[in-house]
């Protein structure tokens, strides 16, 4: 008899371990891995709130206003009496709008006026120029993978203990200027925040998300086996449990069948001829374009476990995802031609931690003559490949895996660091390889 | 690589010169540079061969190691460079002028201006390429944890009394070289890469013969002479030419920029030539009386005489490529000013605080950086490299029209202003300026742009684009409206000349212009647990050890 996995029941067991750890554990840190989608954000509101109604204040570390707006909105929904800090820049418009509306939310630009409140939630750089007398007693570190080393040595006299929660799989932090001089050193100030952490305190327990929830039964092997080979995760829903169905049926175009074939399969491939082409590819760009309005055009609807009706695929559910900001503009310019206003067009760096219903990416690779590390980075990928609940299509010029084989890798060995697996080169080529079972050739 | 950057290296394929990448100098040149030209052994990490140095550009030092691996041979070598840096050194230490700097008061905890010497000016080391640079910081590795019999009578190999001294400032060099910007030590082939673009890739532009070739290729009437016409007609048939050509002998025409040398070099005249020196010594050493000794110091001498006419040959031609690098740059480029200037300061606050160090018998630098150093290193790196990037976009209408057509930045008339107010107790000015561009800037909700308004940035917001009149012709513009949000005075009505008027021609960036200081690190000694906790007791570092061979 072969045990029937339960999502459920392992990623309950996953997290009540970490929160055990976290409240009742002896170690100064606790390390949590998260695949795409397995209910990070929830983890650390859960976390919070646990630490907040045991009487014991915290101060949370996020990376960008953006996600430390989202939490503040998530916990307030989560518990409305909950005393809340927000703490700001003193910019214009430092914070989001809708927190003038909780009445428990206190924001400031400094951080003397927040003293007492259960939780106060800033960015690392805000964090960065606060002085305390007396560290906090605990602290959470949300995307701990995505800040850099250097951050957090200047944040992590605030606390005395932390949980750090992130995914290993995404972009890793880079820095502007050569920072060969310090690789291999356990301090290197441009690795990740949890690298360092871990060089230092391997003793540290280390737990993991096994479940993800955002990505459906299609995509998460693919994207378990190509960026995280060695710390798989499953789907936490069946095959049967999403579906994406179409009012207007194809008129046999590229962009409608290759709709077609992503609305099936989850994954579509819609393959251009081989060219070299500038960054801003126009046909690719317009391509991309063309796929996005005909998914409106044709009346999605998207049917998942969370109602038993079909939602309208509308375009706030709908993403494209670049490797380039130019490009991202030229997509935006593309979509306005057509008429289409509130699809979210973004780089790889601004579309982590987001979740669509369907997902547009134009290949990093796509038309270029060389592939450099930059494009071949792991994480910019993985973050293209697991924004969408239920279809993702990818935009690409024919040759990307000669190209590959043209570029291997060559980067120089640093002694002393730490080696990442895979390398980007594999796993481009995992997501080709399976990629090209849904291709659809076309000639705009 | 840029855009611009693409289209400039395709205009240099096309035409065969190398094309312009700046209107002015960014960088600092010294009216009285050293020049170094090293040249290392293959085969032996930091083991030099030899090489020209110095400051006069008809009168060069010629430094020669006969047998590389010879260690008392080089520390000789070490010893002359160093009676030749050093002195150059000394020359800027003693002209100070008197500056303040902010300092933290050790019994108050306040800021505190604090009355400080700045040397007046900053020496400027030079080599060929970027290969050079590394091997300055890699002869400062070597040199800095010597000991010399003074600090030491033990050591058995003790260096000559001012080479540790030489790696310390060495090390210096090679350090500040990777501040973004900085001037103290300048690899040639860089300089002029920042300045024109090749038809050629990024790493040929490392072979000094070669890019000068491009930028300035030899004039017709030497390939005239050479009784062929067509060959030199374009700078990238002579780049070419620089790179491969041979003689008869198959010895490069132009010889590399070094340190590495040319293979065919090594093994046809350098390999043989040591070999004849070695045996010369062996014999002078094996010589029975004075008659005989002095025969062979003879043969000693003419063969140690053939390895410096060796070394010379491979040298002269690049210390001469790169004095004509900076006649170029001097002549062709006006100096960017008051920018450059300013960076050329914080060169001369990094050299004078280095000086105060081995004043004050500090140890050398150490071999590997803690936890905060190595952080705030990054830190300020980055800081100076978005400042450059900022200042050489404003000083440069080339560098400019760079980031324009990245979508970085825009330029055009203004069309309309609208005067307006902030909402609030105390109403401020800001004026809604309209400006027309034909470039494409990528501007998102709400975005900041800067321009320079006497060399302070001025901040907009980005309302939206207008639509143009219907009679109006389309050309392709748009029409952006800008907010003005500071630099308008303290009063209600904006100071006069603080808001652009209507024709009148602007440019904005998308990018800041000034960039604010990180977050504050904590001292080394407060180094946290995440970081593996305070270093502990500064301990001095140890003399590098004795090996057979050289391990750094």
């Amino acid at each position: 008899m072969t045990a029937v996995f339960d999502p459920g029941a392992a990623a309950t067991r996953a997290t009540d371990a970490i929160l055990h750890d976290t409240l009742h554990g002896t170690a100064r840190g606790v390390v949590v891995d998260s695949p795409p989608g397995a209910g990070k954000s929830t983890l650390v509101v859960r976390a919070a709130l646990e630490l907040a109604e045991a009487g014991r204040p915290l101060m949370v570390v996020a990376q960008t206003n953006a996600q430390v707006d989202d939490l503040v909105l998530r916990l307030a929904e989560k518990n409305p009496e909950l005393p809340v800090g927000r703490l700001h820049s003193s910019d214009a418009d430092p914070y989001d709008k809708a927190l003038d509306d909780l009445p428990n939310v206190r924001k400031s630009a400094k951080a003397g006026d927040l003293t007492g409140l259960s939780v106060v939630i800033s960015t690392a750089a805000k964090w960065g120029h606060v002085k305390v007398d007396e560290p906090w007693r605990h602290a959470i570190v949300d995307e701990a993978y995505q800040m850099r080393s250097d951050s957090l040595l200047a944040v992590a006299g605030l606390f005395e203990r932390a949980l750090f929660v992130g995914d290993p799989g995404q972009l890793d932090p880079f820095a502007i200027v050569g920072s060969e001089q310090w690789a291999g050193l356990s301090y290197d100030p441009s690795a990740s925040a949890v690298t360092t952490l871990l060089a230092h305190n391997p003793e540290l327990p280390q737990h993991r998300l096994p479940v993800s929830w955002r990505l459906p039964a299609s995509a998460a092997p693919l994207v378990s086996d190509a960026f995280y080979p060695y710390t798989p995760f499953r789907s936490g829903t069946g095959h049967d449990d999403r579906r994406l169905a179409f009012a207007v049926p194809s008129d046999g175009s590229g962009p409608d069948r290759v709709i077609d074939e992503a609305a099936e399969a989850g994954w579509g491939l819609l393959e251009l001829p081989a060219r070299h082409t500038p960054r801003t590819d126009p046909e690719a760009v317009r391509a991309v374009a063309t796929v996005v309005r005909r998914f409106l055009d044709r009346g999605g609807a998207a049917t998942s476990e969370r109602s038993p009706d079909p939602a309208p695929l509308t375009a706030d559910r709908i993403a494209v995802g670049t490797a380039h900001r130019d490009q991202a503009a030229a997509v935006r310019a593309a979509l306005a031609e057509l008429g289409v206003t509130d699809v979210t067009v973004d780089t790889a760096n601004r579309l982590q931690g987001r979740e669509y219903d369907v997902t547009v990416v134009l290949h990093p690779l796509s038309g270029r003559p060389d592939a450099t590390a930059f494009h071949l980075e792991t994480g910019r990928l993985c973050v293209l490949a697991s924004r969408h609940r239920h279809a993702c299509i990818v935009v690409c010029r024919a040759g990307v895996s000669e190209l590959l084989d043209d570029y291997p890798s060559t980067e120089p060995v640093q002694l002393g660091t730490v080696v990442k697996f895979p390398d980007g080169w594999e796993a481009n080529h995992a997501v080709l390889a399976r990629l090209a079972e849904h291709r659809v050739t076309w000639r705009p | 690589m840029s855009l611009i950057a693409t289209l400039a290296r395709m205009e240099a394929v096309s035409t065969g010169r190398a094309q312009p990448a700046a209107t002015v100098r960014h960088r600092r040149l010294s009216d009285r540079p050293l020049v170094f030209v090293p040249l290392t052994t293959a085969g032996e990490a930091g083991a030099p061969l030899g090489a020209l140095v110095g400051t006069d550009r008809d009168a060069p030092h010629l430094l020669v190691v006969p047998q590389p691996r010879d260690r008392e041979l080089r520390f000789a070598f070490l010893s002359e460079l160093a009676d030749v840096v050093l002195p150059y050194i000394d020359t800027y230490a003693d002209d100070v002028e008197a500056a303040e700097r902010g300092e933290t008061d050790p019994e108050t905890g306040k800021r505190v201006k604090v009355e400080v010497e700045l040397c007046a000016d900053a020496p400027q080391l030079i080599v060929p390429s970027r290969a050079g640079v590394d091997f300055v910081r890699l002869l400062g590795r070597s040199m800095r944890f010597r000991r010399t019999a003074e600090q030491d009578p033990e050591t058995p190999y003790p260096a000559p009394p001012r080479v540790p001294l030489l790696g310390r400032w060495l090390t210096h060099f090679g350090e500040r070289a990777r501040v973004p910007g900085s001037s103290l030590l300048l690899a040639m082939t860089d300089v002029l890469a920042r300045h024109w673009a090749t038809g050629q890739s990024t790493l040929e532009d490392q072979h000094l013969g070669a890019l000068l070739a491009w930028i300035d290729p030899p004039p017709l009437s030497t390939s005239l002479e050479r009784g062929d016409p067509q060959s030199a007609s374009t700078g990238a048939e002579a780049a070419l030419r620089a790179e491969l050509a041979r003689d008869r002998d198959g010895q490069l025409l132009c010889p590399p920029a070094g340190p590495a040398t040319d293979p065919a070099f090594d093994n046809k005249l350098l390999a043989p030539a040591i070999e004849r020196y070695d045996r010369a010594r062996t014999a002078l050493a094996a010589a029975e009386d004075g008659l005989e000794a002095d025969d062979r110091l003879g043969d000693l001498t003419a063969a140690e005489r053939e390895i410096r006419a060796l070394v010379e040959s491979r040298t002269r031609p690049t210390w001469d490529a790169v004095w004509r690098g900076l006649d170029l740059l001097r002549s062709r480029l006006p100096e960017a000013g008051q920018h450059v200037e300013e960076r050329w300061t914080r060169d001369r606050w990094s050299f004078t605080g280095h000086r105060d160090r081995v004043l004050a018998g500090e140890p050398p630098q150490p071999r590997r950086d803690d936890a905060v150093t190595a952080a705030n290193k990054l830190a300020a790196r980055e800081r100076e490299q978005a400042r450059l990037e900022a200042q050489e976009a404003l000083d440069d209408p080339l560098v400019m029209a760079g980031r324009r057509l990245a979508g970085e930045a825009f330029a055009g008339e203004v069309t309309e202003v609208v005067m307006a107010y902030s909402e609030g107790k105390r109403p401020s000015p800001r004026p809604l300026v309209t400006v027309r561009t034909d470039d494409r800037p990528h501007l998102g909700e709400r975005a900041k742009v800067f321009r320079s308004l006497g060399g302070k940035p001025q901040a907009a917001e980005f309302v939206g684009y207008e639509k143009a009149p219907e009679d109006a012709p389309d050309d392709g513009s748009a029409l952006v409206v800008l907010r003005v949000l500071d630099k308008m005075g303290r009063g209600k009505e904006p100071e006069e000349g603080s808001v652009p008027e209507k024709d009148d021609l602007i440019c904005f960036t998308l990018f800041e212009h000034e960039q604010r200081g990180g977050a504050k690190l904590p001292d080394p000694e407060q180094t946290p647990w995440t970081h593996g906790g305070p270093p502990g007791e500064q301990v001095p570092e140890a003399a590098d050890a004795l090996t057979q061979e050289d391990v750094l």
